[in-house]
């Protein structure tokens, strides 16, 4: 249980390790695009993490990174053609960062320091905090920027029609991601100080 | 006249971090200080230049001919970490002076996500061999550019009163926003777009 929360929060991969920062700006101009992103991230983390686990004691530990990649690489390869089929749209929108999970710090990381080192129902559980905590930056990341960007929430308007005739572009536009995940790290920050 | 479009697009209008967020953990890891940043961006020309023109190379006359497109993640990451370590040792028997300079940021290039997107985006934009000489390239220069300038920012953000939540990580991000505000300032040039 220690391990799953600790993703969530203490540890969140984006706000506090500061890993998987590429998607977590990139893709979050909508909460449906990044929350889709999350999705295909905690895929990739479960299976390799699972996989990993369940292969450390027979990789020699020279070959582990390449070997791992591999694990990793297959696994995005699944979610990248799935999504291609089954969700086309969403697939446009996130681009060339489905292909990128495979470099995603976040997976690699969690297969070095955690999956090769521990049993397979700590490894799924750890997976599952990590990307728990990284669907919860993403989705604060989409949310706000979607909210004050569009004046909407998953494509509803909520803030008003004139609001979304002339809503705060700035936002949805690259310098408004860095400017909100700017904010949202000084108050993670901030709540783990007091 | 179009060789020279691709390359100032990828440069300054569609820059690889401030505006396409590929990259990023160079950008905020190894920015601390000028002469590191330094270090970093010549790397990664050098490696961005030569593992563009293998992936494509194997991409059009390897996976394209046999079928095997599906394979193309793993065996981009492949053909990056291997060629990586073939330029390690090749740089350290013929080229002692580059390989001293380039030091650890050789190794460090493997994970960086830049260059597997970059090897992506020229498969996605179709460019023929050429187009993707002047392409990776241009990304690369945009990349050392924007790493060069956010070092210098940096050592002065070192000695000025910023709010305790804020200081380090926060600031930066805060400074990278205002950094792609500007470089959004370079849409329209030559009639390019986002």
């Amino acid at each position: 249980m220690k391990y799953f929360i600790n993703g969530i929060l203490r540890e969140n991969p984006v706000l506090v390790l500061m890993l998987g920062l590429c998607p977590t700006l990139a893709v979050s101009g909508t909460l449906r695009d990044a929350v889709g992103m999350g999705v295909a991230v905690i895929f990739v983390l479960l299976g390799s993490n699972l996989v990993i686990s369940l292969i450390r004691k027979g990789v020699p530990s020279q070959l582990r990174i390449p070997v791992f990649i591999i694990v990793i690489s297959t696994f995005v390869t699944i979610i990248d053609y799935t999504m291609q089929a089954y969700q086309p749209e969403l697939y446009k929108m996130l681009g060339v960062f489905v292909p990128l999970i495979v470099v995603n710090c976040i997976i690699l990381a969690r297969a070095e320091a955690f999956a090769s080192k521990h049993s397979v129902s700590l490894s799924i559980l750890d997976a599952l905090g990590i990307g728990i905590g990284f669907v919860l930056a993403i989705g604060a990341m989409g949310f706000v920027r979607e909210l004050l960007g569009n004046g909407s929430i998953v494509g509803r308007i909520v803030l008003g029609e004139s609001f979304h005739q002339n809503p705060v572009l700035f936002m949805v536009l690259p310098p408004g991601a860095f400017l909100v995940i700017a904010f949202l790290m000084a108050a993670m920050r901030k709540w783990r100080t007091s | 006249m179009k060789f020279f479009l691709i390359f100032l697009s990828a440069f300054l209008v569609n820059n690889i971090i401030l505006i396409r967020f590929i990259g990023l953990c160079p950008y905020f890891g190894v920015s601390r200080r000028l002469s590191t940043a330094l270090g970093m961006g010549m790397a990664v020309i050098f490696v961005m230049a030569v593992s563009s023109w293998i992936s494509w190379i194997v991409y059009h006359w390897v996976l394209v001919p046999n079928g095997l497109v599906y394979l193309r993640t793993a065996s981009f990451i492949v053909v990056i970490a291997s060629l990586v370590q073939f330029l390690e040792m090749f740089l350290r028997k013929n080229f002692p002076h580059l390989y001293t300079a380039l030091g650890i940021y050789l190794p460090l290039i493997t994970t960086n996500c830049a260059i597997l997107g970059v090897a992506f985006l020229n498969i996605d934009y179709g460019h023929s061999f050429i187009e993707t000489t002047f392409f990776s390239i241009g990304t690369a220069l945009g990349f050392t550019l924007v790493i060069c300038l956010i070092a210098s920012l940096r050592e002065r953000l070192d000695l000025a009163p910023i709010p305790e939540s804020f200081r380090g990580n926060p600031i930066a991000f805060i400074t990278a926003s205002l950094m792609a505000l500007a470089f959004l300032g370079f849409v329209g040039l030559f009639g390019l777009s986002i």
